[in-house]
C-alpha cells in the first residue's frame, strides 16, 4: 500500500541527519524539577502533594475530576520545595511543583505492573491505565490519550494510526523510537486497538526514514492486522487530517474530528508510553526528544524526566555555540521561541532546536501581492491571504466566515509568504479571538 | 423629405406632458402625506460639533450624537472633543442650562523607551502592540510598559499622534481633543486622560509589579518605595498595586517629590522621554465645510 500525497504542503529542508543515527541517551537525573499543573490541552491539574512533602518518582502529585486533562506525576524523588507560578514555554507563568532531588531516584510503590496480560484486561481497564499513568499526546499538541481512545458510542471507529511522519524538520525522537523500540510501539498499538475495538492497525512513516520504516515492517508481518504505510515526506504530513487523507483518502469534515471518518490518531511515542504503562505501571515521567540545531555544540537525542529544566538539558550538549540567537521548542515550524531558558521540558516537548544568526531571517512585514501561495499551500483549503487580513484588522466575523477555526496553525502560509507576511500569528490571534466570542 | 405633421408633435408633447403633471401631483402629495418629521436640531447640533466621528461620546458618528442628545438619550456634555464652546452651543439649541465640562490631554503614563526599558528578546511578529502583547506577554521585561507599535496613533482620529523614534508615542498637546480613543485601544491601559491644563507633576509609569522586578525591567519605573506619599505636602500622592498616583485636583508643583524620586519617575509633562512635539494640526471645523 502506498499513500497519497495530501493537497498543499511545503518541503523544509529536513537536517535530520544531524541526529537520526544517534540513538536515545539517558539525561542526567536533575537536581531539581518544575513540574508545571498545566502540561496538556484541558483542565489543569490541582496538586495533591504540599510545601515539604516527600516526593518518589511515579507519584501522583496533580489530578483533576474533569475528563479532559491527565494526572501528573513526580519524575524524581525527593522533597517538594515550592508550589508556585513558573515560567512555561507558552509564555504564561504556570503553577508548578517545584522538586529537589534527594539523588536516590527511588520509585514510589504506586508503580508496579498491573500483573495480568493485555488479553485478560478489559478495554475498561486498560483505559484507566492509561488515564492514571498521564499519558498525552507526546507528538507535541499533548491531548489526553485516553480521553481520544473514548469517543462517543454513535462514533463508528475502524482504523487506528499511529503517526511516525514526525514531519517537523530537525526532530528525530520519534524516528528513534521506532528503531529502539519497535516492540513497545506495537505492543501499544495492539493494546489501543483493543480498547477501541478496532480491525485495522496502520502505521504512517515518512519515506525519509527508511530504516524506520523497514523495522517497523519487521515487527508488523508479525501480525495480521497492522499494516505500515511509507508516506510522501511533506510538511504537514505528521498533522493528523493530512495523515489520515494520505492513509485512506478520508477527509475530516469542516469543523471536525479524525472521528468523524472513524479514524483514530496517536503519536508513535505515545503508543510505547501506553506499553510502559500497561506493562511496567510506568506513568509518563520522562520523554525522549531531539536537541539539534546548528547552535548547539553536540546534538542529542536524550531521554529527559519531565520537569528538567531546558538550559540544562542544553548544558548537557556541552552548551550553545556563540553564534546561537534562537530556541524553539518544538519543530522550526510548529514549535515556540522562547524568550528565556528557565523552562521545564514538559510532556509534549518533542525537541529543543537552537538556530544560529544566519539561519534566522528578519525582514520587514509587506503588503500582500496577491500571489496565491499561501492558498496553494494550505493543506486544509483555506485561504490565508483573507483569514491573515482578518486577523490583521481584527474581524471577526469575516475569519468566521472564512472558516478560520479550520486552522491547523502549521505554518505552511507563512512559510511561503514572499511578503513575509506573519499569517499564521494572525490567524491564531483571531481564532482566539473567535473563541472568546463564541465563549460568551 | 418627408414632412412632419403638427398633429403628431402635438400628441406627443400632450402625452408626455400630461404624464409628466401627474406623476408630479402624486409625488407632492405623497410628499405631504408621508413626510418624516425631521427635529431641525438635530441638524443645527451636527453643525456645531467637530465632525471627526471620533466616537468619543460612544456614538458612532457625530449625527448620531446629535440625534440622542435630542432625544435626550445621550448628555449635552458628551462630546469631549468639541469643548465648552460646542456644548455651550448645543446648550443654546436645545434652550438648556449650561453644563461644565473639563477638557482633557491624553498623557502616555510609561518613559520607559528603547534605550531605557529592557527588552527580552527580538519581535518579529504582527506590528499591532494588542497582537504583540499576546506573545509570550510582550517583549518588554515590564508588563505595564508601552510596547511603542502604535495602535493609538492608528487609532488617533485627530491625527495628534505619531510614534517617536524611541519607541514611545508623542502626543501633540494642542492637536490632542481629549476623546480617549487612544487610551481605548491601548492593550496595557498606558494611556491616561487627564485636565487639558494641567502642567504639573505625573508618575510616569504604569507597572503594578513589586519593586525589584520593577526595577529590573525598567530604570525609571515607579518601585512603589513610598518616598514620594511621605515627602507630599499636599498628600495629594496615594499607592495602588504599588504604583504612586498623583491626585492632579491636589498636586501643587512644588517638587518635593520628584527630589525624593530615587527611579526618576515623576516629572512634570514635557521632561519625560516621550517630549511633546508639535505635530501639524488638523482643523476641523474647516474639514467639515
Amino acid at each position: 500500500m502506498k499513500a497519497k500525497a495530501f493537497k498543499g504542503g511545503v518541503h523544509p529542508e529536513g537536517h535530520k541527519e544531524v541526529t537520526q543515527r544517534l540513538s536515545i541517551v539517558g539525561s542526567k537525573l536533575p537536581e531539581r524539577v518544575v513540574i508545571p499543573m498545566q502540561q496538556h490541552i484541558g483542565a489543569p491539574c490541582e496538586p495533591l502533594v504540599e510545601v515539604g512533602d516527600e516526593v518518589k518518582v511515579g507519584q501522583k502529585i496533580g489530578d483533576t475530576e474533569a475528563f479532559v486533562s491527565a494526572p501528573i506525576h513526580a519524575s524524581i524523588s525527593g522533597k517538594v520545595t515550592a508550589i508556585e507560578p513558573y515560567n512555561h514555554p507558552t509564555g504564561a507563568k504556570v503553577k508548578s511543583v517545584i522538586i529537589e532531588a534527594d539523588g536516590n531516584d527511588e520509585w514510589s510503590q504506586e508503580v508496579k505492573p498491573p500483573g495480568k496480560s493485555v488479553e485478560e484486561m478489559e478495554p475498561k481497564e486498560i483505559l484507566n491505565i492509561i488515564r492514571e499513568a498521564g499519558i498525552v499526546g507526546m507528538g507535541g499538541a499533548a491531548f489526553p490519550a485516553h480521553v481520544k481512545l473514548s469517543p462517543p458510542p454513535e462514533k463508528m471507529i475502524d482504523t487506528l494510526i499511529l503517526n511516525g511522519a514526525e514531519c517537523e524538520p530537525h526532530l528525530t525522537a520519534d524516528h528513534r523510537t521506532m528503531i529502539e523500540d519497535p516492540e513497545g510501539v506495537v505492543f501499544g498499538l495492539k493494546a489501543m486497538m483493543k480498547v477501541l475495538g478496532v480491525e485495522n492497525g496502520i502505521i504512517g512513516i515518512e519515506e525519509n526514514k527508511p530504516d524506520a520504516i523497514k523495522t517497523m515492517q519487521e515487527m508488523a508481518e508479525k501480525e495480521s492486522n497492522i499494516i505500515v504505510v511509507p508516506l510522501p515526506t511533506m510538511y504537514p504530513q505528521g498533522a493528523e487530517k493530512m495523515l489520515i487523507e494520505a492513509i485512506n483518502g478520508r477527509q475530516v469534515p469542516s469543523g471536525g474530528l479524525p472521528m468523524d471518518v472513524g479514524v483514530v490518531n496517536q503519536n508513535v511515542g505515545t503508543s510505547r508510553a501506553i506499553a510502559q504503562a500497561i506493562r511496567e505501571g510506568k506513568p509518563l515521567i520522562e520523554r525522549p526528544l531531539t536537541v539539534t540545531g546548528a547552535g548547539i555544540n553536540t546534538p542529542a537525542n536524550l531521554m529527559v524526566r519531565v520537569g528538567t529544566i531546558v538550559e540544562e538539558i542544553i548544558e548537557q550538549c556541552n552548551g550553545m555555540r556563540d553564534d546561537a540567537c534562537k530556541v524553539i521548542i518544538g519543530g522550526p515550524m510548529m514549535g515556540m521561541a522562547q524568550p528565556e531558558l528557565d523552562i521545564p521540558a514538559l510532556k509534549g516537548t518533542s525537541g529543543i532546536l537552537v538556530l544560529t544568526e544566519s539561519e534566522i531571517s528578519y525582514s520587514e512585514i509587506n503588503s500582500c501581492i496577491r500571489c496565491a501561495k499561501c492558498v496553494d499551500v494550505c493543506p486544509i483549503n483555506l485561504i490565508p491571504s483573507f483569514l491573515g487580513r482578518a486577523g490583521e484588522k481584527g474581524q471577526v466575523e469575516v475569519a468566521e466566515e472564512y472558516h478560520a477555526l479550520d486552522c491547523i496553525e502549521c505554518g505552511c502560509c507563512t512559510y511561503v509568504c514572499p511578503a513575509s507576511r506573519p499569517l499564521t500569528q494572525w490567524i491564531k490571534i483571531i481564532k482566539a479571538e473567535i473563541m472568546a466570542q463564541k465563549k460568551q | 423629405m418627408e414632412e412632419i405633421k403638427v398633429e403628431v408633435l402635438l400628441q406627443a408633447a400632450l402625452a408626455l406632458g400630461g404624464l409628466g403633471a401627474i406623476f408630479g401631483i402624486l409625488l407632492s402629495v405623497a410628499a405631504r402625506v408621508f413626510a418624516v418629521e425631521v427635529d431641525e436640531r438635530v441638524e443645527q447640533i451636527s453643525e456645531v460639533l467637530p465632525g471627526a466621528n471620533c466616537g468619543a461620546c460612544g456614538y458612532a458618528g457625530c449625527n448620531n450624537f446629535a440625534e440622542a442628545v435630542c432625544s435626550g438619550n445621550a448628555d449635552v456634555g458628551g462630546c469631549i472633543p468639541g469643548g465648552k464652546d460646542t456644548v455651550s452651543e448645543i446648550c443654546q439649541i436645545l434652550g438648556k442650562e449650561g453644563v461644565e465640562s473639563v477638557p482633557k490631554k491624553a498623557v502616555v503614563f510609561c518613559d520607559g523607551d528603547r534605550q531605557t526599558a529592557v527588552e527580552r528578546f527580538v519581535y518579529d511578529g504582527s506590528p499591532s502592540c494588542k497582537h504583540a502583547d499576546k506573545m509570550g506577554g510582550g517583549f518588554k521585561a515590564c508588563a505595564y510598559g508601552c510596547l511603542g507599535l502604535g495602535d493609538c496613533v492608528e487609532a488617533c482620529p485627530f491625527g495628534a499622534m505619531k510614534m517617536g523614534d524611541n519607541g514611545l508615542p508623542l502626543i501633540d498637546e494642542e492637536a490632542c481633543e481629549g476623546c480617549g480613543v487612544c487610551a481605548n485601544y491601548c492593550p496595557r491601559g498606558i494611556i491616561g486622560m487627564i485636565p487639558r491644563d494641567y502642567r504639573n507633576k505625573l508618575v510616569m509609569c504604569n507597572s503594578r509589579d513589586r519593586g525589584k522586578s520593577v526595577v529590573k525591567a525598567c530604570p525609571v519605573g515607579c518601585n512603589g518605595c513610598k518616598a514620594c506619599t511621605k515627602a507630599c505636602p499636599q498628600e495629594a500622592i496615594t499607592m495602588e498595586d504599588n504604583l504612586a498616583v498623583i491626585d492632579v485636583d491636589k498636586c501643587d508643583g512644588c517638587g518635593e517629590c520628584v527630589a525624593k524620586c530615587k527611579q526618576g519617575a515623576i516629572k512634570a509633562l514635557g521632561e519625560q522621554h516621550a517630549a511633546v512635539e508639535k505635530l501639524p494640526r488638523l482643523k476641523l471645523r474647516k474639514l467639515r465645510k
